[in-house]
Order: C-alpha cells, then sequence, then structure tokens
C-alpha cells in the first residue's frame, strides 16, 4: 500500500481509494449542483413576470422535475457521500472504507444513471414533466414515453444509494481504531451511520414504488388505477414512505458537519455531544411516522389527519435539542468568523427560519391553505438551501485545506459566503408571501399581484446562481496553489484527521492510531 | 480488533467500470426494450454484468484463499450482506404495505364504505370484495371493462401448502448442510446441499404451474385489476429471488463439489448464500399467510 495514485485517467476510474472517490463524488455533485441550477435560473427567468416570456408550459415542467431530480439525487447526496467518503475513515482512523471496490462502483454509477436521466430532455415527448415527486396518475397515465428511461434511472440511483450507505455502516461498525468507542465517534460519522440506515431502509421502497408504476403503465397492472381497484393515493403513501426519511437523509449528514464546525470556531467542546445522538436517532425514527403530513389534503380519516399532525410536531423536539446545543456551544465562546463559521451561523439561523415554517405546515387545518402553494417552495428551500447546500459548503471550506493542503482565499469566501445569504433570502423568503396569498407552486404564469415579490426572488436567484461561480472560483483556485495549510489548519479543530499532514497522504492510518 | 493493521485495501480495481457498464446497459436497454422493442442492448447487458460477477467473486475467493482477508475483512462482508438482506426486506415490505393498504382502505372506501366511500359517484354498483371478482371498472362498465376480475383464486390448501412445506424443509436441509460443513464432513454437506437446491428447482416448477393454471383457468392475471396486480407482484418477485437463491445455492454447491472451496471454519460465501436462503423462506411464510390463505 505504499504505492501512491497512477497517472492519467485511470486513477480515476480504477482507484479503490476512499479520497479519490470522494473527490469524484463531490465534483459529480459540483456539476450536478450547477446544472441543477441553470434549470432553476430558467424557472426564476421565466417567473421574473406574469405571462409566457421564455419557455413554453411542456418545458417548464420539465424544468421543475428536472431541478428537484437532479438537486435530490445529483447534487445534494453524492456531496454528503463525497464528505463521508474523504472524511469517514480519517475521523474513525480507517485506512479505507470496509469494501473498496464496491465503493468505486457506486460511483460509477451515478454518472451513468444521470446520463440517462437527463437524455430524456431530448426523447420524443421530451423528459418527465409531473414533478420530482412524480404523482401518479400524471407519471403513470399522463406520462410521457422517458418515463421508462426515468424508472429505470431511478433503480440504478437507488442501486448505487444502497451500497454506498451498506459501505458507510460496514465502515463505522468495523473499521474504528482501537479506543474509539461508538460514544466517541466524531457527530459526523454518529449522523452517518444513521442517514445509512434511512437510506437502506427506504431507497429499496422507491425501487417499489418505480416498480409499480412501470407495471401499471406498460403491464396492465393496477396499483395506481380505481377502474382496477387500486387508488392512486397508494402512489403518494408508498412514494412518501420514501420521500420523508429521505428528506431527513439530506439534512442528517448536515448536521454532523454543523456540530465539526461550530466547536472549532467557539473553540469550546461541543455541548451536549450524546443528546445530539439521541436527539439524531429520535429525528431517524420520527421520519419513519409521518409521511401522510404530505398529503394532508388528499382525503385522509380524521384519525390519519391527527396521527401525523401530532407526529410531525414531535419533530421540533429534537430538532430543538440541536439548535439549543449548538447556540449553547457558541455561547460565551471565543468566536471568530472564518468562511466555515459564517456558512454554519447561517446555517443554524436559516434552518430554523425553514423548520418553523416546516412546524406551520404540519397543522393539518391549517396546511389545507397552505397546500401546494409558494409557501410549501418556501418552506422546503430553506431547509434544503441553507440546510443541506450551506453545512456542505461549510464542509468544503472547513475542510478544503485538508485535502488539498492549501489556504483557501479567506476574502473571496466571505464574497461568496454574503452573495449566497443575501440572494438566498431574497429568493425564497418573498415565496412566503406569495404563498400565503395563493400563488400555486409550478406554474409558469401568475396573476399580476403577484408580480413584485416574483421579481425580487428571480433576481434573488441570479445572486446566488452568481456566487455560486465565485464558489467554484475559489475551490479551483485553492486545488492549483495558494498559501500552505498545516496539519490542525485551524486554531482549535479537534478530531484524528487534523492529526495527519494537510493535504492528507494518499493512504492515512495503514496502521490504527490510539485514541485515548 | 487486533487485525487492523493488515486491513487489505485493493490497490486498483477494474472490476467496479465493467460492473457500471453491465449495469448501466441493463437498465437502459430494459427501458429501450419496453418502448422500443429491441432487446439487444439489454442481453449485452446481462451478459456483461454475468461475467463482472464471475471475475468479481472469483478475485474475492482468490484474495481468501491467499489469506488477505483478515478476520476484520470478512467482518465487513459480514456486515455487507446482513445490511443487504435488510435492503430486500424493505423491498418487500413496500409490496406488503401496498396490499394491506388496498386491501383494507382503498377497495373499502372504492366500495363506499366510510366518510371516504366514493363509489356512488364513481363506479356504480361496485361492492367491495377480497378476492376482488369484480372491478370498479367491470362494475360500471360489464364485459366492456379493461380490468375484468379473476374468476377464481389460487386455493391456498393445494399447491400453495405444498410450496410452504418445501420451502421450510429447505430451509432445514441448507441448516443441516451447514452443520456438516462445520464438522468438516464435505460428502454429506454436498448431499444436503443437493437436496436444498433440488427442492428450491421444485418450488419454482410449482409455482410455475401454479401461474399456468391462474393464466389458463382462472384468469387470473395480471390485468385482472388489483387482486391479480398484488398476486403476481408479490409472488413474482418472491419466485424471482428463489429463481437467485436457487443459483446462489447451486453456485455454492458446484463450488464445493469441483473445486473443494470452503473450510469448516471459513465459508462465508457459503453462508451468506443460506441466510438468503432462509430470507426468501420468511418472505414466503409472509406471502402464504397474507396472499394465499387471508386473500381467498
Amino acid at each position: 500500500m505504499a504505492h501512491g495514485p497512477q497517472a492519467g485517467f485511470k486513477r480515476w476510474v480504477y482507484t479503490t481509494n476512499h479520497k479519490d472517490i470522494g473527490t469524484m463524488y463531490l465534483w459529480f455533485s459540483f456539476a450536478m449542483f450547477f446544472l441543477g441550477g441553470c434549470m432553476a435560473l430558467i424557472i426564476r427567468a421565466e417567473l421574473f413576470e406574469p405571462g409566457l416570456q421564455i419557455v413554453q408550459p411542456e418545458f417548464f415542467n420539465q424544468m421543475t422535475t428536472m431541478h428537484g431530480l437532479i438537486m435530490v439525487f445529483g447534487a445534494v447526496m453524492p456531496a454528503f457521500v463525497g464528505l463521508a467518503n474523504w472524511m469517514l475513515p480519517m475521523m474513525i482512523g480507517a485506512p479505507d472504507m470496509a469494501l473498496p471496490r464496491m465503493n468505486n462502483w457506486s460511483f460509477w454509477i451515478l454518472p451513468f444513471a444521470f446520463a440517462m436521466l437527463v437524455s430524456t430532455l431530448f426523447m420524443e415527448g421530451g423528459a418527465p414533466n409531473f414533478g420530482w415527486t412524480f404523482y401518479a396518475p400524471l407519471s403513470t397515465e399522463y406520462a410521457p414515453p422517458s418515463v421508462t428511461f426515468f424508472i429505470f434511472a431511478i433503480h440504478i440511483l437507488g442501486a448505487s444509494s444502497i451500497m454506498g450507505a451498506i459501505n458507510i455502516i460496514a465502515t463505522i461498525l468495523n473499521m474504528r481504531a482501537p479506543g474509539m468507542t461508538l460514544m466517541k465517534m466524531p457527530l459526523f460519522a454518529w449522523t452517518w451511520l444513521i442517514t445509512a440506515y434511512l437510506l437502506i431502509a427506504v431507497m429499496p421502497v422507491l425501487a417499489g414504488v418505480v416498480t409499480m408504476m412501470l407495471m401499471d403503465i406498460h403491464f396492465g397492472t393496477s396499483f395506481f388505477n380505481a377502474a382496477g381497484g387500486g387508488d392512486p393515493v397508494l402512489f403518494q403513501h408508498v412514494f412518501w414512505f420514501f420521500g420523508h426519511p429521505e428528506v431527513y437523509i439530506m439534512i442528517l449528514p448536515a448536521f454532523g458537519i454543523i456540530s465539526a464546525i461550530i466547536p472549532t470556531f467557539a473553540r469550546k467542546p461541543l455541548f451536549g455531544y450524546s443528546s445530539m445522538v439521541y436527539a439524531t436517532a429520535s429525528i431517524a425514527f420520527l421520519s419513519f411516522i409521518v409521511w401522510a403530513h404530505h398529503m394532508f389534503t388528499v382525503g385522509m380519516p380524521i384519525a390519519g389527519e391527527l396521527f401525523f399532525m401530532y407526529a410531525t410536531m414531535l419533530i421540533a423536539v429534537p430538532t430543538g435539542v440541536k439548535i439549543f446545543n449548538w447556540v449553547s456551544t457558541m455561547f460565551r465562546g471565543s468566536m471568530t468568523f472564518e468562511t466555515p463559521m459564517l456558512f454554519a451561523v447561517a446555517f443554524i439561523i436559516l434552518f430554523a427560519i425553514g423548520g418553523f415554517s416546516g412546524l406551520m405546515l404540519a397543522i393539518a387545518p391549517a396546511d389545507f391553505q397552505y397546500h401546494d402553494t409558494y409557501f410549501v417552495v418556501a418552506h422546503f428551500h430553506y431547509v434544503l438551501v441553507p440546510g443541506a447546500i450551506f453545512s456542505i459548503t461549510a464542509g468544503v471550506y472547513y475542510w478544503l485545506p485538508k485535502w488539498t493542503g492549501h489556504m483557501y482565499n479567506e476574502t473571496m469566501g466571505k464574497v461568496h459566503f454574503w452573495l449566497a445569504f443575501v440572494g438566498l433570502n431574497l429568493t425564497f423568503f418573498p415565496m412566503h408571501f406569495v404563498g400565503l396569498a395563493g400563488m400555486p407552486r409550478r406554474i409558469p404564469d401568475y396573476a399580476l399581484q403577484f408580480a413584485d415579490f416574483n421579481q425580487i426572488a428571480s433576481v434573488g436567484a441570479f445572486l446566488f446562481g452568481a456566487a455560486q461561480v465565485v464558489f467554484l472560483f475559489n475551490v479551483v483556485r485553492t486545488v492549483m496553489g495558494g498559501k500552505k495549510a498545516s496539519e490542525g489548519v485551524w486554531d482549535n479543530a479537534q478530531g484524528l484527521e487534523w492529526t495527519v499532514p494537510s493535504p492528507a497522504p494518499y493512504h492515512t492510518f495503514s496502521t490504527p492510531p490510539a485514541v485515548r | 480488533m487486533a487485525s487492523e493493521s493488515s486491513y487489505y485495501v485493493p490497490e486498483q480495481s477494474k472490476l467496479p467500470i465493467f460492473a457500471t457498464i453491465g449495469l448501466f446497459l441493463v437498465a437502459f436497454g430494459a427501458a429501450n426494450w419496453i418502448n422500443d422493442g429491441s432487446s439487444y442492448i439489454f442481453f449485452t447487458g446481462a451478459l456483461t454484468m454475468a461475467a463482472v460477477l464471475w471475475f468479481w467473486f472469483a478475485a474475492v475467493i482468490r484474495e481468501n484463499m491467499a489469506g488477505l482477508n483478515s478476520e476484520q475483512l470478512k467482518r465487513s462482508y459480514v456486515w455487507g450482506m446482513g445490511w443487504f438482506i435488510f435492503s430486500e426486506v424493505m423491498f418487500f415490505a413496500a409490496f406488503f404495505g401496498a396490499l394491506y393498504y388496498i386491501r383494507n382502505f382503498s377497495v373499502p372506501w372504492l366500495g363506499g364504505e366510510g366518510a371516504l366511500g366514493s363509489s356512488n359517484m364513481l363506479w356504480e354498483d361496485f361492492q367491495s370484495t377480497w378476492p376482488l371478482y369484480v372491478t370498479p371498472d367491470a362494475a360500471a362498465h360489464g364485459d366492456n371493462a379493461k380490468f375484468l376480475g379473476p374468476k377464481a383464486v389460487i386455493d391456498p390448501w393445494h399447491l400453495p401448502l405444498w410450496n410452504t412445506l418445501i420451502l421450510l424443509s429447505s430451509s432445514v436441509t441448507v441448516h443441516i448442510a451447514h452443520v456438516f460443513l462445520k464438522k468438516g464432513q464435505r460428502n454429506k454437506f454436498n448431499v444436503w446441499l443437493g437436496l436444498t437446491v433440488l427442492l428450491g428447482i421444485g418450488f419454482l416448477y410449482l409455482q410455475a404451474m401454479e401461474y399456468y393454471e391462474a393464466y389458463q383457468h382462472l384468469g387470473l392475471t395480471l390485468e385482472s385489476g388489483v387482486y391479480g396486480t398484488t398476486f403476481f407482484m408479490l409472488t413474482g418477485f418472491h419466485g424471482a429471488h428463489v429463481t437467485l437463491g436457487t443459483i446462489l445455492l447451486l453456485i455454492m454447491l458446484l463450488r464445493s463439489v469441483i473445486a473443494h472451496h470452503f473450510k469448516p471454519d471459513d465459508h462465508f460465501g457459503f453462508e451468506a448464500a443460506s441466510w438468503y436462503w432462509h430470507f426468501v423462506d420468511v418472505v414466503w411464510v409472509g406471502l402464504f399467510i397474507f396472499v394465499y390463505v387471508l386473500g381467498a
């Protein structure tokens, strides 16, 4: 294992190295982030004014669908897996991931799957146009022919996720350095362990629901067709049984990243470590019994409405524990605000806003007004953009010196942060107002009175997009060169990853480190 | 955890990228086959996948025989198989859940039960029953309906009962084989494992007869409304898993007979296949109860 990486493309295609694979995951996710982002900008450009200016409604629907699918499955999930690949073996003192070849397979499926998914844009009848939630019968009876390719793309994406999750669980449970007990693991390892469990539990359910669609479309079954005795609402139940845990799959690793960054820049140990672990586990458990809060208006028995309402509200408790712990960690700390910390603090504030609007949506009787309006769009973008995206960004700035051996440009990082922060709030905050006023989601045209807020949102979106170009530039510059980073990089960073040189050698911990 | 320092990390491998290409061709080819009727890509992919799996497992076996696999690495394989089976459990859970929802909620609602009952508006004269001999479509449109219900369903106390006995005893035989393997009695291991494979094939044969009966005589098909849908999807996916499990066990048998693989204390390949076999057995018990007995 003394060898370094092979030169040329073979290094990346044949690699079994967790750092190489992590890097590929991260770059792939970055590419998808820009692709999905461009689609979002097409959406925002069309919505700058009422009426139809730039695209036709059919294409607009394809954009909303593909934007959602690409961001969820192409940008956010692979980014977290990339961070897991890079950091978990270093954090727990392992030589690599537990199953290195399968690790490479998990990654390489993704570009192929997305090539297949994106190619639907050029197929007859266009790309999937039924929303990323692909409700039947829109996605069955009324779907374009390309839906078959969408279904099989989801199948292999799911296989990739399941293999990635199995690998992460095996790594965490089996590869920890001696002395690294479970309750001594960094929270990023804990949150990923629980996330991986969620992935293995729900990705097969997603495979099941797209299989049901496939059978309904092509083989005459009637899962979602009332004529044969099925029920379109069944689709929603099965989909959201996957979909709600999926939401937490996209946020639990973020909690782990934030729990690493806040203590470093507050120069205090994390407040309430074990309560963080239990809160994460509680959120994961609750995620399995709240799915129908996405379906309050579909026509459920009152007992169902009540159960899902109260169960959903319960999630606020462990989430509150987490917010409390992060704030308490910062309390009376000697704080500095380098770029990762800026993103982390913004995460706490803005994610809390998204959490509160979620609480509003959880109230079943009130949800009848909010359902399918821009309020919902505002809510889930507040949890996903400053939640998932900001935490990933924070993680990248935080660990980039460890990966590359160079410090990123702090000024440019701050410019990126403030542009993104302002752009994000300009984009998504007005959506609360137009949503409450009744603007429905997923439409290319809207009533005149929503124009002002929509224009603000569109300007914000382009600002946010521009911020990401700064980010890309900063990352590339740091990879190419820059000030040398020390082993510890930060003032007070704790954990095994800060005990190895920067950049981290190709193989770390061939012999396990001792953990006190 | 004494052996971490010798954890074997393979240096480079061509296997994953070929596996990716194989899987992609299977997926893309399947979609292409369904949409355009051409199956070449699919079968190219399937052959590629089969070849990759052959070489991949061969590599793992070779590494193990060369002594590269530490106890710790073997534990990784154990975890991997365990969680893979859990993912399969969740796949079946989706279909069992769908059956539960259809039987207990949506069909009664279609029949007008409760506050959500809608039949009088949409499907006049539809009666909620299970098995669903008359679909809502058939109730409203008679013989012109697209979804005609089945004339009859499979009697659980004939073929399915036999199949239950066959699969349950095959779980016992595979366990006995395991016991002999641990005692180092290869011949007895081969016999009992061979018996298990035969039982698996017997099960599949009876299942095929049952499908033939359903299609030819009972009018029970994939298209016969939601009863046929749930019946064939649940039993069909189970049958596919039995097929895979039988192939796995057959490969283990050939490995033992031809290549004398497996040692009394080192035989996880066989163990993993037997876990998989127990898993399809448990799923069958669920099917027998919820699809056949409670469904007839």
